[in-house]
């Protein structure tokens, strides 16, 4: 009896097409720094949303990250609280590990919001030109005027602090980047030998952006989300510290970090904690980013 | 009969120094069935002229027939029916492809857009055109950078033949490829003509190429047209100036037999809002004051039209 074999035909890179998503995730999957980066981030993502479940205390029955010892004020980092205890005696690691969602999350959400806006107005910009291009572009020159945390700022403080509107004011404050550079992808692109052909052959309007200019203006701006991730991901927190982004008893990294520098003489660990976890998440997200800058970077191509 | 007749046709760009006559007045006719070259240094307006004519760009004035029917101003519904029935092939293969569609989905794309076809005929058809256009079965579905410049002008010309045009502007579609692909490309595109009994407008600045393919030529400068007539009349007895320092630039491989290198002076003139008169004449080393009347084409020999006032002089006529 001879068992069938099934040969299992391995991919390689060159079976992807460059700049594809594919192409990018198999890039993702091969590259051992994204892959730590990755692993790094879907490792603190499933403990930050899983951290309800198991990091409850045994006796009062009370959620670590909230559950107040006043006993363990200032504790440092022990076998029954690896990270130590803050200024009223919760439990960092719990805090820290829980506070995960809101950095990691405001970065994605925030980026989605900007990246959305901004290639929408970017295109209609490009493609229509005149006095739409110059309305549009002068528009988000006044938000460009401003420094971006400023700007971030005035939002959030305009609409009060708040997990969803600082999501908002990030947003926000990050369209003009995106919009310009899709702005200026599309203009190329439109004045391109293949959407002329488009033209030629009857193609719509509408599909000659969806499916000739789009899809060609887009790896810059994939590349910019990836890094644009950690980057607002440090600004929700810088945020957070200012006191303009989550508040207070959430244990939201920034704000973490704000309650403890009273303490940073005497308990650094109090600090040192969610800075260190500020400061992996950013380094993860950019790593990924990388990779990600790389893949569509046809010149980088091995 | 002429399929494509063109009247006074003028396209003007507005800049901010002024308005530029990229086409200024050109008139002439392309019989069915044959190639009408146009030749001239960069800038002269040849492919801006290409495009005009089949609706890529609106013409400023002046009359497009295409069989017989004015289509200078299209309805909506008759553009449509119009570029199916006019197409263009581009200069440069690499950037006429979109780089995120196979070879196969370029092709049907202009299929499928015409809605004349079903599912499983969209197939047959796009595979018929890439036999037409002499690329291999298995290069279906690569994509434009896996091509090298031939196969994707190859590429190019089954996209424009698939909704099977009359009229196709060759826009330069040599120009950007080495001279052995040259030859092979320049062969398919005549090699189609005879089988689909296609009309071309063969725009180059290739003297050589243009000799080998057209059947008339036109020659053209700062968006006029100065001399027209067949092909061999036009080699053998350049009239206009302009045209004789062009083909003097031809290089010639006969050491015996060299022809003296006509060097023209000075710059071109601006094409943003042109003086009337001859625009060759700050160049011509025959100008005179006469020259600054204007001047149109006129019959110098039957068939043969040269727009210059001291044609006869210079010609012995």
């Amino acid at each position: 009896m001879s068992k069938t074999e099934t040969k299992k035909v391995k991919k390689t890179a060159a079976s992807y097409k460059p700049g594809s998503l594919r192409y990018i995730w198999y890039k993702l999957r091969h590259t051992p720094t994204a892959v730590i980066g990755m692993c790094f981030v879907v490792t603190l993502f499933i403990l930050s949303f899983a951290s309800p479940y198991f990091l409850i205390d045994e006796r009062s029955g009370q959620p670590m990250w909230q559950y107040i010892d006043m006993r363990n004020m200032n504790a440092l980092p022990s076998a029954e609280h690896l990270f130590g205890c803050d200024e009223i005696g919760r439990d960092i690691l719990a805090r820290v590990l829980y506070g995960a969602r809101y950095t990691m999350s405001i970065g994605i959400f925030s980026t989605t919001v900007s990246l959305l806006f901004g290639m929408l107005l970017g295109s209609i910009a490009g493609y229509f030109g005149g006095h739409v291009d110059n309305f549009i572009m002068r528009c988000l020159d006044v938000f460009q005027a401003f420094p971006g945390i400023l700007l971030a700022i005035t939002i959030s403080a305009t609409l009060g602090p708040g997990f969803e509107k600082i999501i908002i004011s990030l947003g926000i404050s990050g369209i003009p980047g995106y919009a310009r550079m899709m702005r200026a992808n599309i203009l190329s692109i439109r004045g391109s030998e293949y959407a002329e052909a488009a033209l030629s052959i009857n193609c719509p309007t509408s599909r000659i952006i969806a499916k000739h200019i789009i899809p060609n203006a887009m790896s810059p701006l994939i590349v910019q989300t990836a890094m644009g991730i950690a980057a607002s991901g440090l600004m929700a927190s810088s945020l957070s510290f200012l006191g303009f982004g989550v508040q207070a008893p959430t244990p939201e990294w920034g704000s973490m970090l704000a309650s403890a520098r009273n303490f940073i003489r005497n308990y650094p660990h109090l600090c040192l904690f969610p800075g260190i976890f500020i400061m992996l998440t950013v380094i993860s997200y950019n790593l990924i980013g990388d990779t990600v800058r790389d893949a569509l970077d046809p010149k980088l191509k091995d | 009969m002429a399929l494509i007749e063109i009247e006074h046709l003028k396209k003007y760009f507005p800049s901010s120094r002024g308005t530029v006559h990229a086409v200024d007045d050109v008139t002439f006719n392309i019989e069915e069935g044959s190639t009408m070259g146009l030749v001239g240094e960069s800038g002269c307006g040849k492919s801006t002229l290409g495009r005009t004519i089949i609706h890529l760009l609106e013409s400023t004035d002046g009359v497009i027939r295409f069989n017989g029917e004015d289509v200078t101003h299209p309805s909506k519904h008759k553009l449509r029916e119009l570029r199916e029935n006019m197409q263009i092939i581009f200069q440069d293969p690499y950037s006429s492809l979109n780089p995120r569609m196979t070879v196969m989905d370029t092709i049907m794309e202009p299929l499928k857009l015409s809605k004349k076809f079903s599912k499983a005929e969209l197939q047959k058809e796009a595979d018929k055109m890439m036999d037409l256009a002499g690329i291999e079965k298995r290069l279906r579905m690569s994509y434009p950078h896996e091509l090298d410049g031939g196969r994707r002008q190859r590429v190019g010309i089954a996209r424009a033949l698939a909704l099977n045009p009359k009229f196709i502007v060759c826009d330069e579609p040599v120009s950007a490829l080495d001279v052995s692909i040259q030859a092979q490309i320049l062969n398919l595109l005549m090699d189609l003509q005879h089988e689909r009994k296609l009309t071309y407008m063969f725009v180059t600045h290739d003297l050589s190429v243009v000799r080998h393919i057209s059947s008339h030529i036109c020659v053209m400068y700062l968006g006029q047209m100065v001399e027209t007539s067949e092909t061999d009349e036009l080699f053998e007895r350049p009239m206009h100036p302009y045209t004789k320092a062009l083909l003097s630039a031809i290089p010639t491989t006969d050491i015996h037999n060299r022809t003296e290198r006509i060097l023209l002076k000075g710059e071109i003139t601006s094409p943003i809002n042109p003086k009337p008169g001859c625009r060759f004449a700050a160049r011509c080393p025959y100008a005179d004051e006469q020259c600054a009347q204007p001047v149109g084409l006129h019959e110098v020999t039957p068939g043969h039209f040269v727009s210059c006032c001291h044609v006869k002089e210079i010609n012995d006529l």
